[in-house]
């Protein structure tokens, strides 16, 4: 909390200055807010409205027929069920991965960091630098190999790439996060006769409550945006949220039902927001620890 | 003895998935990857190899060498628009403004919605038709231009402007919690000798929160190589190929276009070009672990 009363001079009354300032401020909340605007103005819109292309104008009639059918009509090819076949898809995708490779993290952070088995430094390396390669080298084998476990072209198969991929990260944050409590608190249990496990589930799993939940944020968010994962292991009948917006929006034929598409789109949207808005501290926490991997 | 094996037997067993994972997934495909790209397979991996053969095909291909022209224009924007917007509204909010937690609030909003999102949303405001070009037409400016997005030569651009718009947010949290850890002495120093503030910022601030920024740059960049659904989300590689990347030339060819060893080829040019990129800044930043340690 000091820091926020830190340095720089007193503000003063109004200066040139001061009005310059909120004026930059100004305009720039504007220009990070205009598409946000936009989209939920056309979302109320209809389409005889749009046609009169002020994309920035209120909406007068304001309708929410273009979010009803966005929800449960809208047509992806000739499939017309609306983006929640996509939102289940991501809720069932999306909860399992995080729950699993949060659990997996904390287990390698906590083995990297407290017991050390041979072996377990080329581990790390090797994780952290499979990080960093692009996915796209890993895509072809990966599909052929999810082919022979019959797991292509289902949820289990996109969960199980969502957790390998997320390996890295979560790895990096809960060996961070482990490696700064003192050594002695895992030597003392041991004496007592915790093994390996016990000294997990009863000490470290607690104590790391709060990295389990910053490592969920930010695993949850990042694997409600996945678009390629989804689009290449989970098959048309499990396609995310993101790959069934596109879907919807970039490939309809006709004249493009844009207020549908944009009230498509911030559903899309609204969960990772809903975390960014909830969750507040602790996604920045997420964002300052993800930052700490490049 | 025995119990301390069995402990660190478990300590291994926990770890085995990882090992798997990373032995299998990480190691394998991308040698099988990379052993593709030697040969001439189309749609199904064949074994007949080719040498180089993938690879000159693809530095022949005017797709591919549009598609590396375009990331590179789009990178170097891209990250260069984030740092300074990034750090330009950082300095803003520093300046002990009010209602500054609803500004972070407003600049970081953008960085949690998917490029997908990003990409469309601004795909609509740019519409020649209806969107901002219309808006300003009805406004009484019939000559006003602005379809950057269906101009080959412009459209590059707007891609950028989402990605600024998707990613600046993220440098201003980084630089502004580094500018919160100057202390205090400095400023008050500073403003003895009567330095003007902007100038504190350019010559003071920021040489200090380069670390800080670089590694930022270092993660968008990271990004860039991966740039894949804001391009398909909002141009879809056109008009023409003004906005392929390779992330999508490599997707296409090997889902669509059945092209598997050119594929391979182009996704290890891709890997290659990640270790160029990182080896030096790792190579630096050890070496600087090393100096430290050393003093």
């Amino acid at each position: 909390m000091a820091a926020l009363h830190a340095r720089g001079p007193k503000p003063s009354r109004l200066t040139a200055g001061q009005i310059g300032l909120y004026a930059f401020l100004i305009l720039s909340a504007l220009f990070f807010l205009l598409p946000l605007y936009t989209m939920l103005v056309t979302s109320l819109k209809t389409m005889e409205e749009i046609r009169q292309g002020r994309i920035f104008a209120w909406p007068s009639p304001v309708t929410f027929d273009a979010w009803k059918t966005a929800w449960s009509g809208a047509c992806m090819g000739t499939q017309c069920l609306g983006v929640r076949i996509g939102f289940w898809n991501s809720v069932k995708i999306t909860v399992p991965a995080v729950a699993i490779s949060v659990f997996i993290g904390a287990i390698n952070g906590y083995a990297l960091s407290f017991w050390r088995p041979r072996g377990s430094g080329l581990l790390f390396g090797l994780l952290m630098a499979g990080g960093l390669i692009p996915y796209q080298i890993f895509l072809y084998p990966l599909v052929r190999l999810l082919a022979n476990l019959s797991l292509y072209n289902s949820v289990a198969g996109v969960v199980l790439v969502h957790v390998i991929f997320g390996l890295p990260l979560v790895t990096l944050l809960f060996r961070n996060y482990f490696v700064a409590i003192p050594e002695e608190l895992c030597k003392a249990a041991r004496v007592d006769g915790a093994g390996f496990w016990r000294i997990f589930v009863e000490i470290m799993l607690p104590m790391s409550v709060p990295m389990v939940v910053v490592a969920s944020i930010f695993q949850f968010t990042g694997i409600w945006n996945d678009f390629l994962i989804g689009l290449v292991f989970a098959g048309r009948d499990n396609l995310p949220m993101t790959v069934q917006l596109n879907n919807i929006v970039n490939t309809t034929m006709g004249e493009r039902a844009y207020n549908v598409n944009m009230a498509a789109t911030i559903l899309t949207a609204v969960v990772p927001l809903a975390i960014y808005f909830f969750s507040g501290r602790w996604f920045l926490r997420g964002v300052a620890a993800g930052a700490v991997k490049g | 003895m025995q119990a301390k094996r069995r402990r660190s037997l478990a300590a291994t067993c926990a770890l085995l998935p990882t090992w798997l994972a990373a032995i299998f997934v990480y190691i394998g495909t991308m040698v099988w990857s990379v052993r593709l790209s030697f040969t001439d397979s189309t749609i199904f991996p064949s074994s007949n190899y080719v040498g180089f053969a993938q690879y000159t095909r693809l530095f022949k291909n005017s797709r591919w060498l549009a598609s590396l022209e375009n990331v590179l224009i789009f990178g170097a924007l891209y990250v260069a628009g984030c740092l300074a917007l990034g750090f330009v509204l950082a300095a803003a909010l520093d300046r002990k403004v009010r209602f500054e937690s609803m500004f972070r609030t407003i600049f970081l909003y953008p960085y949690a919605m998917s490029f997908v999102v990003t990409g469309l949303i601004w795909q609509w405001m740019l519409n020649p038709t209806l969107g901002i070009q219309a808006t300003v037409r009805a406004f009484g400016w019939q000559g006003f231009v602005f379809d950057w997005i269906v101009n080959r030569d412009m459209a590059i651009y707007t891609v950028v402007f989402a990605g600024v718009w998707q990613g600046a947010g993220l440098v201003m949290v980084i630089a502004l919690s580094g500018m919160r850890g100057i202390g205090e002495e400095q400023w008050k120093a500073a403003q003895i000798d009567g330095i003007p503030i902007w100038r504190i910022y350019l010559s003071i601030i920021l040489p200090q929160l380069g670390p800080a920024l670089a590694a930022s740059g270092m993660l968008l960049s990271m990004g860039v190589i991966k740039t894949y659904d804001l391009i398909v989300a909002q141009t879809g590689g056109g008009p023409g190929y003004s906005t392929e990347v390779p992330a999508k030339f490599i997707m296409d060819n090997l889902f669509e276009r059945q092209n598997l060893g050119l594929a391979s080829a182009g996704a290890t040019v891709l890997v290659l070009s990640v270790i160029i990129a990182v080896a030096p800044f790792r190579y630096a930043l050890a070496m600087r672990a090393r100096r430290r340690g050393a003093r």
